[in-house]
C-alpha cells in the first residue's frame, strides 16, 4: 500500500506539496517512486527560476525511464535539494522527507485549492 | 501477450510485469540495482522460458547448419556449444544464438524470444532449398520448452543440491559443476531429462537449464529454496539488461539487426570465413578485408550525468564537433556507478580513449570510448 500522508496536497501527476506559510516544498509520492523503481538521476530547476503550475521543471530518471516532473504550483524557486542530486536513491527511500525536490515561493496560493486532498489522491491511485 | 510457465510464480514473488518481445515478463522483483548487484556478488535466478529452442537432427544436420550459421560447428564435440550468428545474403544478422551439439547428429539452437518467428521461417526456407533436406529434421520446440538461468559466483555452492549426480550423456561429468564453459549435458531430475549448460548472459559463472515447460515451475522452486541460504534471489529483465550491457554482450534489436553485420559489431571471432560456403560469407569476407563503415564501440560517461539511453546521439568532441553515431544500449551501471553504453561510430573514431559526447535530452555530456568489456571482474 502506497503511503499518502494526510498533511500534504497532491497533483494528479503524482507530485506532493507541503505548505508552510507562503512557501511550498515539492516532491514525488511514494506511489510514484515505487512505479519508477531505482532512481539514478535527478535534475532540479535553478534557484530563482519562475515557473507556472503545469510547467515541467525537473526530471527524474530511473534505470529504465526518464520522467518529467510538473510543478503543481506557480512561483519562484527558492531552494533545491542538493542531497537528492548527490544521492538519487533518497527519492525511493524517503519520498516525503530527504527526497524532496525544491521549495517555491507561491505566487498564487489559490492554486492549492485545485490540488487533490489525500483521500482524492488515494482514490486516484486505487488500492495500490 | 504470451506468458511463460512461471507467470504465476512471477506474480506471487511480486514481479513487476512488462511487455518484452510479445511476452509478459518481470522487469524486476525488488529493484534492478539490487538484483544486478546480487548476481555479481551471490546469485540470481532468471526465467528465460520466453527464449526459443529449435532442434535439428539427422545425418545432414551439421552440413545444413554450417552453411547458414557463421561459426564452425565442426569444432563442436558432442556436449559442446558455441555462440554464433545467422546472417542473410547481405551479411546482416537475422539472429545471434547459441548452437549446441547434443549428440553426433542432434543440435539445439537457443534463439532470441523476439526472433522465434523470423528464425523459424528462415530455417524452414533454407531447409526447403537444401539438397540433402531429406536427411534433416527440424522441430520448433519453443512452445513446449522452458528455460532458467542461474548466474553468479555462489551458484556452485548449491546447484548440485538440485541436480545431484552424473550427466546421462552429452559431456560426461560426475557432477554438474564439472561442466566447463560452453559444455552441455543431460541430467536426470525427478524422472525427467533436462539439459544443463555452463553458459550465460551476465558475465558471471552460471548455468542455463532447459526443460519441458510443465517442469519449469518445480525446478525454479527447488533452485530458489536451495539457493536462498547462499544469497540467491530472483532477477528480472531489467537486471539482465544492465548485467549484459556492462560486459558488452549484444542484444538483438540494439547492437544487431538485419542491416548490421557481425564484422561491424566486432564479432568477427565468431565468423569462420575459411570453413566453406555459408549465407552472407562473401559480404563478410569483403568487409573483413576492407574494413566496415561503422564499428561498435563502448563508452563510459566521465562525469555524473543522466543515464545514456538507446538512440541518444553520439558526438565527436572538440572543435568541429559533429554527430557521429547513436547509442544502441545504455544505462546507469550498477557495478560502476556511472553511465555506460555501446553504439556505432565511423572507424576513424573507434579507438579507446577517444573523447566523445552523448546528447542527453538536448545537452551534450562528456564521455570516453573504452575497451570492451566495460566491466571486468576484479581479480
Amino acid at each position: 500500500m502506497a503511503n499518502v500522508p494526510s498533511d500534504l496536497k497532491y497533483a494528479k501527476t503524482h507530485e506532493w506539496v507541503r505548505v508552510s506559510g507562503n512557501v511550498a516544498t515539492v516532491g514525488i509520492t511514494d506511489y510514484a517512486q515505487h512505479e519508477l523503481t531505482d532512481v539514478v538521476f535527478v535534475e532540479l530547476p535553478e534557484v530563482g527560476r519562475r515557473i507556472k503550475a503545469g510547467d515541467p521543471c525537473a526530471v527524474v530518471e530511473s534505470v529504465k525511464t526518464a520522467n518529467d516532473i510538473y510543478s503543481p504550483v506557480s512561483g519562484e524557486i527558492t531552494e533545491v535539494n542538493q542531497a537528492v542530486v548527490a544521492n538519487p536513491a533518497l527519492v525511493n527511500s524517503e519520498p516525503y522527507a530527504g527526497g524532496w525536490f525544491y521549495k517555491i515561493r507561491l505566487s498564487n496560493p489559490a492554486e492549492l485549492n485545485a490540488l487533490l486532498a489525500p483521500e482524492q489522491y488515494q482514490a486516484q491511485i486505487g488500492g495500490a | 501477450m504470451k506468458r511463460t510457465p512461471l507467470y504465476a510464480v512471477h506474480q506471487r514473488l511480486g514481479g513487476k510485469l512488462i511487455e518484452f518481445g510479445g511476452w509478459e515478463m518481470p522487469v524486476q522483483y525488488t529493484s534492478i540495482t539490487d538484483e544486478h548487484l546480487t548476481v555479481r556478488e551471490a546469485a540470481g535466478l532468471f526465467d528465460i522460458s520466453h527464449m526459443g529452442e529449435v532442434l535439428i537432427s539427422g545425418p545432414g544436420a551439421e552440413a545444413f547448419l554450417n552453411q547458414i550459421l557463421t561459426n564452425d560447428l565442426r569444432k563442436l564435440l558432442a556436449g559442446q556449444g558455441q555462440y554464433t550468428l545467422m546472417c542473410n545474403e547481405r551479411g546482416g544478422v537475422i539472429d545471434d544464438l547459441y548452437a549446441y551439439r547434443l549428440t553426433a547428429d542432434e543440435y539445439l539452437l537457443m534463439i532470441n524470444a523476439s526472433r522465434i518467428e523470423a528464425d523459424v521461417a528462415w530455417l524452414e526456407a533454407q531447409l526447403a532449398a537444401f539438397p540433402r533436406r531429406s536427411e534433416v529434421k527440424l522441430q520448433n520446440a519453443s512452445d513446449a520448452t522452458g528455460a532458467l538461468a542461474v548466474q553468479g559466483p555462489r551458484v556452485v555452492e548449491f546447484i548440485t543440491h538440485c541436480f545431484p549426480g552424473a550427466s546421462t550423456g552429452g559431456t560426461i561429468v560426475a557432477r554438474v559443476t564439472d561442466l566447463k564453459k560452453n559444455q552441455i549435458a543431460p541430467f536426470a531430475w525427478a524422472g525427467n531429462a533436462l539439459w544443463i549448460s555452463r553458459t550465460g548472459y551476465t558475465g558471471e559463472d552460471g548455468f542455463e537449464v532447459v526443460a519441458p515447460g510443465q517442469r519449469i515451475e518445480a525446478i525454479w522452486n527447488q533452485l530458489l529454496a536451495a539457493g536462498q541460504p547462499h544469497g540467491l534471489k530472483p532477477a528480472g529483465l531489467g537486471a539482465r539488461d544492465t548485467l549484459r550491457t556492462e560486459v558488452c554482450y549484444p542484444l538483438y534489436g540494439h547492437e544487431l539487426d538485419e542491416n548490421t553485420t557481425p564484422i561491424e559489431a566486432g564479432l568477427g571471432f565468431f565468423v569462420a570465413l575459411d570453413k566453406g560456403e555459408f549465407v552472407g560469407r562473401s559480404v563478410l569476407a569483403e568487409q573483413k578485408a576492407k574494413g566496415p563503415v561503422k564499428k561498435l564501440v563502448a563508452f563510459k560517461m566521465t562525469d555524473r550525468s543522466a543515464p545514456p539511453r538507446p538512440h541518444y546521439a553520439i558526438w565527436s568532441a572538440g572543435p568541429g564537433a559533429a554527430k557521429i553515431g547513436e547509442v544502441t544500449s545504455g544505462t546507469q551501471s550498477p557495478s560502476l556507478g556511472i553511465g555506460i553504453g555501446m553504439g556505432y561510430v565511423p572507424p576513424a573514431f573507434a579507438h579507446a580513449n577517444t573523447p566523445v559526447e552523448i546528447e542527453i535530452r538536448g545537452q551534450r555530456a562528456p564521455a570516453v570510448l573504452v575497451p570492451k568489456p566495460i566491466y571486468r571482474k576484479p581479480d
